[in-house]
């Protein structure tokens, strides 16, 4: 219990820390281009004008709303990958600083993180400005989206943990994730109805693609207007908190050793 | 009895792997798993190191390159854990182990300010009470807007020196790095040091500048190869220090 109290303590006191390096990481993104955050919702757009051209001759069938169907499954898998990616980088990134003061190091992860989502939340204006385009069909569920956002989040920052740490003892882990990434964009329904799958692969990632279960949430709350199935919105929950406590117990138990590989 | 001590340190060691060190991805990793390379090859950067400090006193670390000092001042920055002892610190440690080792490039001078404030864990409220006076001790009002990478190493110096400073730590850590600015500067960083020692501040000072240690200390400890030669009182310390180097000359 004091250990946990403790580290609410130092949670707190570094809490400016973490807000600091949050806008650090907005401001710099956009500082000294013309459009500055207008981009957050232009690219999106843009990318999602390619594949709508691209692929939704492709997959007409099943899909009554391409853009829209594009961008919510797109949207989740981009915030995955750059949040996920730049926690990796996050502990060797700040190498000099950690090898100068105590900071906790995990505040670096956190940020990461964190300022992903705010760019991820920028993005869903791109989303919105689509569906009003559209004529697509709002409903009182469409209001359930931040719990989405509250699961992926929970879950990359898990993933995010685990992953800063391997690197620092393994810099291969920068390539090998990226290899991973690409596949999981293909086995994640974003361009494609599910359904155009064989039946085995269907249940393969129904079952053990965990972002899959997000994608999926969050296309009944926005694309379909209904609540998630059930199973799907809990084991969402479950899977996020687990892979938090993989990514935090992990982290915690090298983040002495940082030092000497950094 | 125990509680006057500001900072204790217990018989500290500090141990890095230099085998493994440069193992650093997953192929040379495997391949000196095959072989059996990955023995432990075992460097002790620090051995047995006692030290007591109360509060107030100012303390210099001296020693040649690569004695262990900076390691040293990690251990009581609590960025090293020791590998056996114990280092217990009472107190808010400023480390000015390089200056603006937490400023970001592409920021304005305004900007890390915050930022850097904010890494040495303070709020934001207490950096919006403070920031009058870094800028003023910094002599920076021009370029408060300009992105550091434009600074020279000396303004750099400036402003990472006044941000440790003028948030009045319990501990001070300075690490050789008044080196950097010009003679006006290090008179009024000097100044600024003895203003917070006679405020209560206690300082650890690495340099190989002997006069200043002797100048802004008042006890010193002499390190070689990881091991503790001497600690005390400042001048027989020095002295002895100064008299090995010249002994080691001829």
């Amino acid at each position: 219990m004091d250990v946990l109290k403790s580290s609410f303590q130092t949670f707190y006191k570094y809490k400016d820390l973490v807000i600091q390096l949050v806008s650090r990481d907005l401001k710099l993104k956009y500082r000294r281009s013309f459009l500055g955050y207008v981009w957050s919702v232009l690219n999106p757009l843009l990318v999602m004008l390619v594949m709508t051209i691209v692929f939704s001759t492709m997959f007409n069938k099943g899909i009554h709303n391409f853009p829209v169907y594009l961008l919510t499954g797109r949207t989740l898998f981009e915030f995955m990958t750059t949040s996920t990616n730049a926690a990796m980088r996050s502990i060797v990134a700040n190498a000099p600083l950690i090898k100068k003061t105590y900071v906790p190091k995990y505040i670096f992860t956190l940020a990461k993180v964190t300022s992903c989502m705010v760019d991820f939340v920028l993005s869903l204006g791109a989303l919105l400005i689509v569906m009003i385009a559209t004529r697509a069909k709002f409903t009182p569920y469409f209001f359930m989206f931040p719990l989405v956002i509250i699961q992926i989040y929970i879950f990359c920052l898990g993933l995010g943990l685990f992953l800063a740490q391997a690197n620092v003892f393994f810099r291969d882990i920068q390539y090998i994730y990226k290899a991973v990434t690409t596949a999981w964009m293909y086995l994640s329904a974003i361009f494609y109805p599910l359904s155009s799958l064989p039946d085995k692969l269907q249940y393969f990632i129904r079952t053990f693609n965990p972002l899959y279960y997000y994608i999926d949430q969050f296309r009944d709350f926005v694309y379909d207007g209904q609540m998630a199935d059930p199973r799907v919105f809990i084991m969402g929950w479950v899977i996020a908190f687990v892979t938090l406590a993989i990514g935090i117990i992990t982290f915690k138990r090298s983040q002495d050793r940082f030092i000497l590989y950094i | 009895m125990e509680e006057k001590y500001i900072i204790e340190v217990n018989d500290l060691t500090i141990r890095f792997n230099l085998a493994s060190e440069k193992v650093d991805n997953l192929k040379e990793y495997v391949i000196k798993l095959v072989k059996r390379e990955l023995m432990f090859q075992e460097f002790l950067a620090l051995q047995h190191i006692n030290l007591k400090i109360k509060k107030g006193e100012a303390w210099g670390l001296i020693g040649t390159n690569g004695s262990g000092k900076s390691t040293l001042l990690k251990a009581i920055s609590g960025i090293m854990k020791p590998y056996k002892g114990e280092v217990i610190v009472r107190g808010e440690i400023a480390p000015l182990i390089e200056l603006g080792a937490g400023f970001d490039m592409n920021l304005t001078a305004r900007e890390n300010i915050y930022l850097n404030g904010t890494v040495l864990g303070h709020s934001k409220k207490y950096m919006d009470e403070h920031f009058d006076e870094i800028v003023e001790f910094a002599d920076l009002h021009k370029f408060l807007d300009s992105p550091i990478k434009n600074f020279s190493s000396g303004m750099k110096a400036r402003l990472g020196f006044s941000v440790a400073t003028m948030v009045d730590p319990d501990i001070l850590v300075v690490d050789e790095i008044l080196s950097v600015g010009d003679a006006r500067f290090r008179k009024k960083c000097n100044k600024r040091m003895e203003e917070m020692l006679s405020g209560g501040t206690t300082l650890l000072y690495v340099s190989h500048n002997i006069d200043s240690v002797k100048k802004l200390c008042d006890h010193a400890i002499w390190i070689d190869k990881g091991k503790m030669v001497m600690s005390g009182e400042v001048e027989p310390v020095c002295d002895a220090y100064t008299e090995a180097i010249e002994h080691e000359k001829k």
